[in-house]
């Protein structure tokens, strides 16, 4: 998976928020050892020490532990990444809500559009598609930095 | 003490002021950016850190010592000119290096090289000017220094190059060591920095973690850049 850095926004922050979408969809699976600092500064081509910065800051939130022995592992509490999950998920949602209001609709015909579409996609017997794009399906809001 | 101390710091060249009373701290442990366009003052700072010039006034420190001999032992410096002998291959250019300075790792130098496919009797004069930019970077990087001074290391190559190069710097450099890399291409360097340097007709007119510039301007450190030095 690439790493790819937008403007403005602080590079630790947005190696926070690109690290718990992976940790989220299982590219780094729950419980498992998590990659060195240094080497995976050299995968995103960034810094060790903005590196280290950003995994100290995914620690004080729970989602890696240091381990005396074996390094660093990835949480393997359920409940936490469940939190996650529902986490990176609200900010979807609030997209979603951001853009469909510029559009002129109001919240509760957002809320039944949503129900109606999830309604014929059911009838139709589609299977939603895994990825929208190649992004890792980041949040507009949360790439251009505002609401993390 | 900063490893990197420059006090009231002024190189002129008869008329033209280099270096304008400058003071400027930089700590070990981080990369730091030395950026400015052509003629900003980056080289004659980097040159007066290695006394390849000499203060007209004030004073620069490398941990502690003023630039001379003793000072040389802990600074790896990368020139932005071609700088060592042409007609040697790598082996040899290892040997010269090796010769030079004690804390040159010959372990390290060869594994690099043997990266690059270089043929063994190639020498430097041969090579593409991609390649001896590569060559002469992990030669300064095989040095387990103090301070690495990097005068315009990716500038002319292509972007694979410069990839290459960066991801050097980032797996050798030691981590309680200062590495300054000057350049005015900030887009390719930005994502490795710690803080930047911007220096302007021979001032500093900034000095931020580069986290912090694009916290408080919202921008990247090179779109800021372009605003700062706009012509």
């Amino acid at each position: 998976m690439e790493w790819e850095f937008k403007s403005g926004a602080p590079i630790y922050q947005q190696i926070v928020l690109a690290v718990k979408f992976r940790i989220a969809n299982g590219t780094y699976p729950p419980g498992s050892k998590f990659p060195a600092v240094r080497e995976l500064a050299l995968e995103a081509g960034v810094n060790p020490n903005t590196m280290q910065r950003a995994l100290a800051e995914l620690e004080r939130e729970g989602l890696l532990m240091t381990v005396r022995t074996s390094g660093r592992l990835v949480t393997g509490n359920e409940e936490r990444l469940r939190m996650l999950r529902m986490e990176l998920g609200n900010s979807f949602i609030g997209d979603m809500f951001v853009n469909l209001r510029r559009l002129g609709l109001s919240d509760e015909e957002i809320v039944e559009a949503v129900r109606s579409w999830r309604q014929e996609a059911a009838d139709r017997g589609k299977s939603l598609p895994d990825e929208i794009d190649g992004q890792a399906g980041t949040p507009a809001s949360v790439k251009e930095g505002q609401n993390i | 003490m900063s490893i990197f101390a420059c006090q009231n710091l002024t190189k002129r060249y008869g008329k033209l002021t280099a270096l304008d009373n400058i003071d400027l701290e930089l700590e070990s442990g981080r990369i730091v950016g030395l950026l400015g366009p052509n003629g900003s003052g980056k080289t004659t700072l980097i040159k007066l850190a290695n006394r390849l010039l000499q203060p007209t006034s004030g004073s620069i420190l490398i941990d502690g010592k003023a630039p001379g001999v003793e000072s040389k032992k802990n600074i790896a410096y990368l020139p932005d000119k071609e700088y060592l002998p042409d007609w040697m291959n790598t082996r040899q250019l290892m040997h010269f290096y090796g010769d030079f300075y004690e804390d040159f790792d010959p372990q390290r130098a060869t594994v690099m090289l043997a990266s690059l496919d270089i043929p063994s009797d190639m020498v430097l004069k041969k090579m593409s000017k991609g390649t001896k930019e590569k060559v002469q970077l992990i030669l300064t990087m095989s040095r387990r220094a103090k301070v690495y001074l990097l005068d315009e290391p990716i500038a002319g190559v292509d972007p694979a190059a410069r990839d290459y190069i960066l991801r050097t710097i980032i797996q050798n450099y030691e981590e309680n060591s200062l590495v300054l890399i000057s350049t005015h291409l900030i887009a390719d360097v930005e994502s490795v920095l710690d803080e930047a340097v911007f220096l302007k007709q021979g001032h500093i007119v900034l000095h931020k973690p580069a986290d912090e510039i694009r916290t408080e301007t919202g921008k990247s450190v090179d779109e800021y850049f372009r605003e700062v030095f706009r012509c």
